[in-house]
């Protein structure tokens, strides 16, 4: 409609006249309308072609190849976790048969000083014992002993006896067999 | 400290406000002037070749879009600077966009419709910078984008699915006696798609430079009160950015949308 200019230019002032026909709005001078679609096709033109040609490839490249190095760095992450899994476990591992081996030679002590302890029970066993035997033959002898003699002091007493009783000698194998029946029962 | 900032700016423009207030305050409010197409050099009447401040600003859109995704990714690191972290995340979202929107198939269709979607959203955020000319604020050329999309998926529909194309308009779900009536109305709401496609558009965007002149226009009128518009501006402004980046966002889905109906028409 009104124009800010004074005027001073013709061709503008009857391009405002034009515009006056067209109720004030420049978007239906239908007179540009060609050239506004020309330029826009235009550019539309360049707009896909830098794009399908440059930067959508170029970019999806780089995307895929973040992605990319993003796997592999996981991989790689992955592969040195099982590598530490790995070192845990042969440490482990050397652990308990360290363990077991020690478990082993203790056990190993434990029976060898166990077998000398055994044997040397069964020796002061044995050594008790055959003393015990020879103080038992020891003390059966004595027994012996004492019992003859007991025997030759009741023969010697009886025989005393009997001769100071009725003074006549008794005879010996008499009195032998008395004394020994006596002592029997 | 952003109160300070704050008190600092609005100082600043009170005092701008009273030094710079024209003497002769009066409405001058021309909020479809920015919107004119002029002739880049001289005067002469536009033909189709001539260039003009189309040509430059679409031009400059184009610049935008090799800086950003050529430029940006030209060392292609694996840990990405600043400008291949925007290119990378504009890339994934329109992706994933087509993707997830349109299907695993159209995946074939993503550059055409990057192209869209950056074409679109270098255009609207160029056109706020002042004294630029937004190229999207014309329905010549929001209609001519929205009729490339509707003749796209038109044409890939029937070479896709032939004759089951038209499926689109016979929703099986419907009882039988309403079916001719949905098709009509289906037949109806699929040649709106394109005008509303461009229209909401051009609209959002020349509505919304419309006002911020209209605002620039009240500043101008009332001299030491020149802050409240100016303020308004700085609000409006905000907010047409977001405009700029959700009309592209909005025109790109439903581009997706539309290719999904064509690639899997039954509904």
């Amino acid at each position: 409609m009104a124009s800010t200019q004074t005027g001073t230019d013709q061709a503008h002032g009857a391009a405002e006249a034009g515009h006056a026909s067209a109720a004030g709005m420049p978007q239906l001078e239908f007179s540009t309308f060609p050239n506004q679609v020309f330029w826009l096709l235009v550019t539309l033109a360049v707009i896909y072609f830098i794009l399908s040609r440059v930067a959508l490839p170029r970019i999806a490249a780089v995307l895929s190849e973040r992605q990319g190095t993003i796997t592999h760095d996981l991989a790689a992450a992955e592969e040195l976790k099982r590598k530490a899994e790995d070192a845990r476990e042969a440490h482990d591992k050397a652990l308990a048969d360290a363990r077991a081996e020690a478990h082993r030679i203790v056990e190993g002590a434990k029976a060898a000083m166990q077998a000398d302890l055994d044997d040397a029970t069964a020796r002061a066993d044995a050594e008790i014992a055959a003393r015990v035997a020879e103080s038992e033959r020891a003390i059966a002898g004595i027994r012996a002993g004492a019992v003859e003699n007991a025997g030759l002091v009741a023969r010697e007493v009886t025989q005393e006896i009997i001769f100071a009783l009725t003074g006549h000698p008794a005879d010996g194998r008499t009195v032998s067999a008395a004394v020994n029946a006596r002592m029997k029962g | 400290m952003s109160n300070i900032f704050f008190w600092a700016m609005m100082v600043l423009v009170i005092v701008s406000g009273a030094l710079f207030a024209p003497e002769h305050a009066g409405l001058a409010i021309h909020p479809m002037d920015q919107f004119e197409v002029r002739p880049l050099f001289g005067h002469g009447d536009i033909g189709v070749f001539t260039p003009t401040n189309v040509t430059l600003w679409m031009a400059l859109a184009v610049l935008g879009v090799i800086g950003l995704l050529v430029l940006g990714t030209r060392r292609r690191s694996v840990v990405p600077g600043r400008a291949q972290s925007v290119a990378e995340l504009v890339y994934g979202f329109v992706y994933r966009m087509v993707e997830d929107v349109a299907g695993k198939d159209a995946v074939k269709f993503f550059p055409y419709i990057m192209t869209l979607f950056l074409f679109i959203l270098f255009a609207n955020v160029l056109g706020l910078i002042p004294m630029s000319f937004t190229t999207t604020s014309h329905i010549a050329v929001t209609a001519v984008l929205a009729a490339l999309v509707f003749v796209t998926v038109t044409v890939v529909g029937f070479v896709k699915n032939g004759a089951g194309f038209l499926g689109l308009f016979w929703v099986s779900s419907a009882p039988l006696p309403l079916r001719p009536v949905l098709a009509v109305i289906e037949l109806i709401s699929y040649f709106v798609r394109p005008v509303s496609h461009s229209i909401r558009l051009a609209g959002n965007v020349m509505a919304g430079h419309a006002v911020l002149k209209v605002f620039a226009g009240f500043a101008g009128a009332l001299g030491v009160f020149a802050f409240l518009p100016v303020f308004a501006i700085t609000a409006v402004y905000a907010l047409e950015v977001l405009v700029a980046f959700i009309q592209a966002y909005v025109f790109t889905i439903l581009t997706c949308v539309y290719l999904k109906d064509a690639l899997h028409p039954s509904h």
